[in-house]
């Protein structure tokens, strides 16, 4: 684990106990005094000691029973120097108000706002602060621990509520009585699953604009507080669904650090090997939606051909598609299939014509490269004040990708390069995403070649994996241990952990806290599209619909990430 | 004119069948439920405003004075290219002077950005 | 008098029962080929081959609700499909199927309205389609329609000045407007082995027919009136049933009628050279038609071919390359043709 705490020059700034750094965790933290917290945070951003220019993730936790109930969590990343920081800012229920960091990092805007719709914590100077995640009628913050899981609202039609775009102030303009207010999704083809966007037309030029998300809300997090560790598992599935295997990995990664055991090498292989097919699906899906969005539809199926024969695999492996739940706390759920390997090298050879395809029939079309050269454009800079990691980032021309800078699994066993692209257009993310899908399939035949691990597949810890239904039947202290496991589940002694994998668009980070008991007391996933998405309406702002459909294709943003 | 009858026929009979289209598709179609599916569509929102309510953007009937404008010019070329080979060279460099005219005009809604669309 | 109009109905049936057949044949072969393109079955489940699926397509547009926005602006909500099939289907009229055949000892033209102004007249009927995508736009009142009904209108006048500046030049050398003239004019070689078709001389005329007739039908890349991943159905938004059907046969109707005026203009219509046509009138009926019917499905599956191939345009882009280069490319082609006229070449 780093060691970095507080870097001097920064403490001697602040009075004395307003910053007071944690020993002991998983990276380092200071417990900061909500009085200091704006001032801290341009400082940590802008002093060359720190630079932690990018927000990584912003949640809140509720302790019930503490004099200050609640604790706001920033995790702050430096991508120049490639160092992390948490901060934690506690408030009490009386009064949970927080400065908004808005005007520091861009990326806090939603994250702000989730934490005020989930925690009920206010944001004082926040430039909207509304609900984000739930629907405008739900009363209570779901995410508070007083609040009843088995509570549900039914919120009518009559409640809906309008966004309304935020007007330039241009009180002067004539053409004002021009522009048309239209709603875009969330029933639209081109809006992927459920997303909103209401915009302001000036002919098809796109004036003001306002996302709306929440449409596929299901509390995940919530749900993942009621329910034992290994049964999270399927719930992660369900975030990023276009490459489910990687929010496995994800999650019981973050678990085992805090559990302190590591997946046997066989299981460690296979993670890395699928998590690389899935990252090829993810990708296809992107690139086809950005094509199909563009008018181009034989490319969406060109593109989920390879999604299809990946699924074959992962079906092979676990019994689903889709939704896999193959990974486990400590492995996988069941040993790999026989013929695995023959499996993987058949989809090496399989999955190649087919990007080449697609790259041929676009990658120099005049006019998809009119449609995409320049279009939603960004800046690394300005990216990175987002909150943006990922293949978008990398199309941006900033390298940072979690398996090169803090390699896991077997990453820094196998030679590969990070694609990273200038434009930080659409075509860029294209291009990043179809030259990282080739890199993945590099990755897999020099795993291949490397060999399968022979062994076992889950960890040989009782207090962590199921025993045998042999011995379960047979051995009266293996039937204790199942018993326990599926009755109490596993225990995570408390504490907390963030920890992050590279996920399909980008830093897929779970931040954990445990209180020892058998399930988990609060778990914050960070998805990478959240504040991807948060971006929107500045990406797409004096570009025409057109502009703002393709830029949305492009952003790969998945509801069920999204919406949580 | 006599020779023009046809089309007024075919025009009839064109017409005869789309109403046959539509009659048989009245008399077999299936009755609806109610009324909520017979507002405009926007993406699942009750429209908070009609499109009637609007005014559009003037760029587009720039385009369509420009068409007007353009498209009389052609006009003038129908009879010219028809009677090509007997108007012959004069022929030839009357239009060329006509079109050098409709150039001129051409390049200066050009430089003018009449036809850019940003 | 009365034998005429037996002739005119005669003839106005054999176009009416040909595009009728194509209509669903091009729903088939669209399917069947964006299939192929995309390396799945399509439709193969009802008929052999999926062949009777345009039929079972037709018979679930006639027994699906229609439905009338209650805020639309009704007269011209019913009107607007009309007009996307009265004209396409109208256009036929001026299009010639064959060589004069003597049916008892009268000389029949094989075309409908054998006309002194032919292809003025089918440009200005061609033309009166933009009034129905527009209508449809305006009268649902909904804002996607709107839109889609705004940038057809836009689209449409844009092209149709490029598509008239290519035909212009194509009647230069015959100096008619009569397109049977223009067929037999294309009879013969160019330097004794290349077909006398137009196609070669004027090869720029012809790209600027084909991409403006690209746009006047709305086939992508130049879908943008109907994009379906932006304007969720563009102009026929809100309509269902026998209605959007209508709109549907309207589409590949035009198809039809720029595909015949292509093969027309630059092909040699209905002939093909080495073919004698017969002496009787039904085999050089035939042969004319038969001849004509293959160019046109080229054209078809090339339509086809096309949309399953490219993206579409963004709104500028369409406009820039409609005026800033097919405008001047046609100006310049017309200047060109008319100089090689006048030279003698032509």
């Amino acid at each position: 684990m780093p060691t970095v705490t507080a870097t001097p020059p920064l403490l001697e700034r602040y009075p004395e106990g307003s910053i007071l750094p944690q020993e002991g965790l998983d990276q380092p933290a200071w417990v900061v005094r909500r009085e200091i917290l704006e001032d801290l945070a341009r400082d940590l951003r802008d002093h060359p000691e720190t630079r932690f220019d990018l927000l990584l993730d912003l949640c809140g936790v509720d302790f019930p029973e503490r004099s200050e109930r609640f604790e706001a969590v920033y995790h702050l990343f430096s991508v120049t120097r490639k160092e992390r920081l948490r901060l934690k800012v506690p408030v009490s229920e009386a009064e949970p108000v927080l400065p908004s960091l808005v005007d520091v990092w861009k990326g806090a805007n939603w994250f702000e706002r989730e934490a005020f719709d989930l925690f009920g914590l206010r944001f004082e100077g926040h430039p909207n602060l509304r609900r984000i995640l739930t629907h405008e009628g739900f009363q209570g913050h779901p995410l508070r621990k007083d609040y009843d899981p088995a509570r549900r609202w039914v919120l009518t039609e009559d409640k809906v509520y309008r966004p309304r775009p935020q007007q330039p102030v241009e009180e002067e303009d004539e053409d004002l009585f021009e522009r048309m207010t239209i709603n875009i999704g969330p029933s639209h083809p081109a809006m992927h699953g459920t997303l909103r966007v209401v915009a302001t037309l000036d002919g098809e030029t796109i004036d003001a604009s306002e996302v709306e998300i929440g449409y596929l809300h299901r509390c995940f997090e919530k749900m993942s507080e009621t329910h034992t560790w290994q049964q999270v598992i399927p719930y992660t599935d369900r975030l990023n669904y276009c490459s489910s295997f990687i929010n496995n990995v994800a999650y019981c990664r973050t678990v085992e650090q805090m559990l302190g055991i590591e997946a046997p090498p066989r299981a460690v292989w296979a993670r890395t090997i699928l998590s690389e097919f899935s990252r090829i699906m993810d990708h296809c899906v992107c690139n086809g939606s950005v094509l199909v969005d563009a008018g181009a539809l034989t490319n969406f199926w060109y593109l989920f051909q390879p999604r299809e024969e990946i699924y074959g695999l992962l079906e092979a492996c676990s019994g689903a598609r889709l939704t896999v739940a193959y990974g486990r706390i400590g492995g996988l759920a069941a040993d790999l299939p026989p013929d695995f390997e023959d499996r993987c090298r058949r989809l090496l050879e399989t999955i190649p014509p087919f990007l080449d395809d697609v790259d041929a029939l676009v990658a120099h079309n005049r006019i998809f490269l009119d449609r995409s050269v320049g279009v939603a454009a960004i800046s690394g800079e300005e990216a990175v004040n987002w909150g943006w990691t990922g293949p978008c980032l990398r199309a941006s021309g900033v390298g940072y990708d979690v398996r090169k800078a803090y390699p896991y699994d077997l990453y820094d066993t196998v030679e590969w390069e990070m694609p990273v692209f200038q434009g930080g257009d659409v075509y860029d993310r294209y291009r990043v995403r179809m030259a990282e899908a080739r890199q993945s399939l590099a990755i897999i035949r020099q795993l291949l070649d490397s060999g399968m691990p022979e062994g076992p597949v889950m960890v040989e810890d009782p207090h962590v994996a199921l025993p045998s239904k042999e011995a379960a039947y047979t051995q009266m202290e293996s039937m204790i241990y199942h018993f326990k496991l599926i009755m109490d589940g596993i225990q995570v002694p408390a504490g907390e952990c963030y920890s992050m994998v590279e996920g399909a668009n980008g830093e897929l980070g779970f931040y954990i806290v445990s209180d020892g008991s058998g399930k988990p007391y609060r778990v914050k996933v960070r998805p990478p599209c959240f504040p991807i998405f948060s971006t929107f309406s500045r990406l797409i702002r004096g570009g025409t619909v057109s502009d703002a459909i393709v830029t949305l294709g492009g952003l790969n943003v998945i509801a069920g990430e999204l919406d949580r | 004119m006599e020779s023009y009858l046809p089309i007024l026929v075919f025009v009839v009979v064109a017409i005869l069948f789309v109403a046959a289209a539509l009659i048989a598709a009245r008399l077999f179609r299936r009755i609806g439920s109610g009324s909520l599916d017979r507002q405009p569509y926007e993406c699942g929102n009750e429209p908070e405003s009609f499109a009637h309510d609007h005014q559009f953007s003037i760029r587009y009937y720039l385009i369509a004075v420009l068409f007007v404008v353009f498209d009389v010019e052609t006009i003038f070329l129908f009879p010219w290219a028809v009677m090509f080979d007997r108007l012959a060279l004069f022929g030839f460099i009357e239009m060329m002077v006509f079109l050098a005219i409709l150039v001129v005009g051409y390049i200066y809604v050009w430089n003018r950005g009449a036809l850019n669309w940003a | 008098m009365t034998q005429e109009l037996i002739t005119t109905l005669v003839k106005i049936t054999l176009w009416l029962v040909v595009l009728l057949t194509t209509v669903p044949v091009m729903v088939w072969v669209e399917r069947r080929a964006s299939a192929f393109i995309q390396d799945r079955r399509g439709p193969n489940r009802v008929g052999p081959l999926g062949l009777v699926q345009p039929l079972a397509d037709a018979l679930k547009f006639i027994f699906k609700e229609d439905i009338t926005p209650t805020a639309a602006d009704r007269p011209l909500y019913l009107l607007a499909p009309l007009l996307a099939v009265l004209p396409a289907l109208t256009t036929f009229a001026l299009i010639p199927f064959g060589p004069d055949v003597v049916i008892d000892g009268r000389t029949v033209p094989l075309i409908v309205a054998d006309v002194e102004t032919g292809v003025l007249l089918l440009l200005a009927l061609a033309s009166l389609g933009v009034y129905s995508l527009v209508m449809a736009g305006y009268s649902s009142n909904n804002k996607y329609s709107l839109f889609g009904g705004i940038r057809a209108s836009s689209q449409m006048i844009s092209y149709e000045l490029a598509l008239t500046l290519a035909v212009l030049a194509a009647l230069i050398p015959v100096g008619s407007f009569r397109l049977d003239e223009v067929v037999l004019y294309q009879q013969g070689t160019w330097l004794g082995f290349l077909p006398r078709w137009n196609v070669f001389p004027q090869f720029i005329g012809f790209m600027v027919f084909l991409i403006a007739a690209f746009a006047e039908t709305n086939r992508v890349p130049f879908d943008l009136p109907e994009a379906d991943s932006e304007l969720v159905a563009g102009y026929h938004t809100e309509y269902s049933s026998m209605k959007f059907a209508l709109f549907f046969m309207g589409e590949y109707m035009s198809m039809a009628t720029l595909s015949a005026l292509a093969a027309t203009l630059y092909f040699g219509g209905w002939h093909l050279p080495g073919v004698r046509f017969s002496d009787t009138w039904y085999w050089a009926l035939a042969q004319g038609f038969g001849i004509l019917l293959m160019k046109v499905a080229l054209f078809l599956l090339f339509f086809v071919w096309v949309r399953w191939s490219f993206p579409r345009f963004r709104f500028d882009q369409l406009m820039r390359l409609g005026w800033k280069v097919l405008l001047p490319v046609g100006i310049f082609n017309l200047v060109l043709v008319a100089a090689m006229t006048l030279a003698g070449w032509l």
